[in-house]
């Protein structure tokens, strides 16, 4: 009875920190602007869209991988994937959790596009000192 | 290695220490591993009493950063205290307990009070989150230092209780906690390395429940 309390408890804060750690890397990328670049190469032309995500996160993969940035894109794949749960679940139930859930995964799109940036300027870098050296 | 390149050894000290203390635990772990084996009662041991020793360690780097929150209001050694108390009483709810044990006592206490402690700790990093919220803390690294400890405390906790509830599937909860401790150090690395000490958000932005 006791393990199941703290089960549902230690669960519940899970969820909460999870998503509250999520909003807190996004939050910090969405300051960045995106460069022409980017914008050239994923199509996205004025906001980022929930749908953007997938096609994003299929360049991000095309690109040398920055060790440093590797756990934070897979925190938001992550968490992308439970709002896409959530969006085709309960959220059929409540329109406003659904504009929710579309804003949160049009944001981690943005998330993954800043990452996308920063790759290319990373193997940019990297091609540059092989060319110079 | 991240903070030190950032120059936030000192500001973190504890959470450092702490970090440092995992490494060397990690090392010797792997050491025991390799000498005696998953399934010996050497690793065994040493595995549970470095468990409880570096829990403790989070905890007091926890406290840390309730001095950080609370430094204006000037409440650090009410907070200490607290946290001394609050760590007493936890070893003394283990020791009632695992009393009743007759055999290995102090093994069972040290698991007891490791399990007790990540809970707690879970208990007492909701209300820090908590008291940030309503102080409108806005230090981007210090909200991901936090939010990624209350991650890693509620992921243990919730391993602990599912062990007690499924005590026949110890090996799914003992090859877990490995995995799940790997989590902290890349957060916290990831605090230290991408986000500048100066870096501010807005922090109605990330609670679950808008504000």
């Amino acid at each position: 009875m006791m393990a199941a309390l703290i089960l549902m408890l230690s669960v519940a804060a899970l969820l909460q920190f999870f998503v509250s750690y999520c909003r807190s890397l996004i939050a910090a990328s969405r300051k960045q602007p995106l460069s022409e670049e980017v914008r050239d190469v994923t199509g996205i032309k004025s906001m980022t869209t929930g749908d953007d995500f997938a096609r994003v996160v299929q360049l991000l993969h095309l690109c040398p991988e920055r060790p440093d940035d590797r756990n934070g894109i897979q925190a938001i794949g992550a968490y992308f994937q439970l709002l896409s749960f959530l969006r085709s679940s309960i959220a059929r139930l409540a329109p406003a959790l659904r504009a929710w859930t579309e804003m949160e995964r049009a944001q981690c799109a943005y998330f993954a596009a800043v990452a996308l940036d920063r790759r290319i300027a990373f193997s940019r870098e990297m091609f540059a000192q092989q060319m110079g050296g | 290695m991240c903070a030190f390149a950032r120059h936030s050894v000192r500001r973190y000290l504890a959470l450092n220490i702490y970090m440092l203390a995992s490494l060397l635990v990690t090392i010797l772990r792997y050491w025991m591993f390799s000498h005696y084996g998953f399934g010996s009662g050497e690793y065994f041991y040493f595995y549970y009493y470095s468990d409880a020793l570096l829990t403790i360690g989070l905890y007091f780097g926890l406290i840390n950063l309730y001095s950080h929150v609370l430094n204006e209001l000037q409440a650090g050694q009410y907070v200490r205290l607290a946290a001394t108390l609050l760590l007493a009483g936890t070893a003394v709810f283990s020791y009632l307990v695992v009393q009743q044990s007759s055999d290995r006592m102090l093994t069972r206490f040290v698991v007891e009070l490791s399990q007790n402690l990540y809970f707690v700790g879970l208990v007492l990093t909701y209300l820090l989150w908590g008291a940030m919220l309503k102080m409108r803390e806005t230090r981007t690294r210090l909200i991901q230092l936090v939010l990624s400890l209350g991650l890693y405390f509620s992921a243990f906790a919730a391993n602990y209780a599912l062990r007690n509830l499924y005590p026949s599937l110890h090996m799914v909860w003992g090859y877990l906690p490995p995995l799940m401790a790997l989590s902290l150090p890349l957060a916290w690395a990831y605090a230290f390395w991408r986000v500048p000490e100066e870096a501010r958000l807005a922090p109605a932005r990330l609670a679950v429940i808008p504000r």
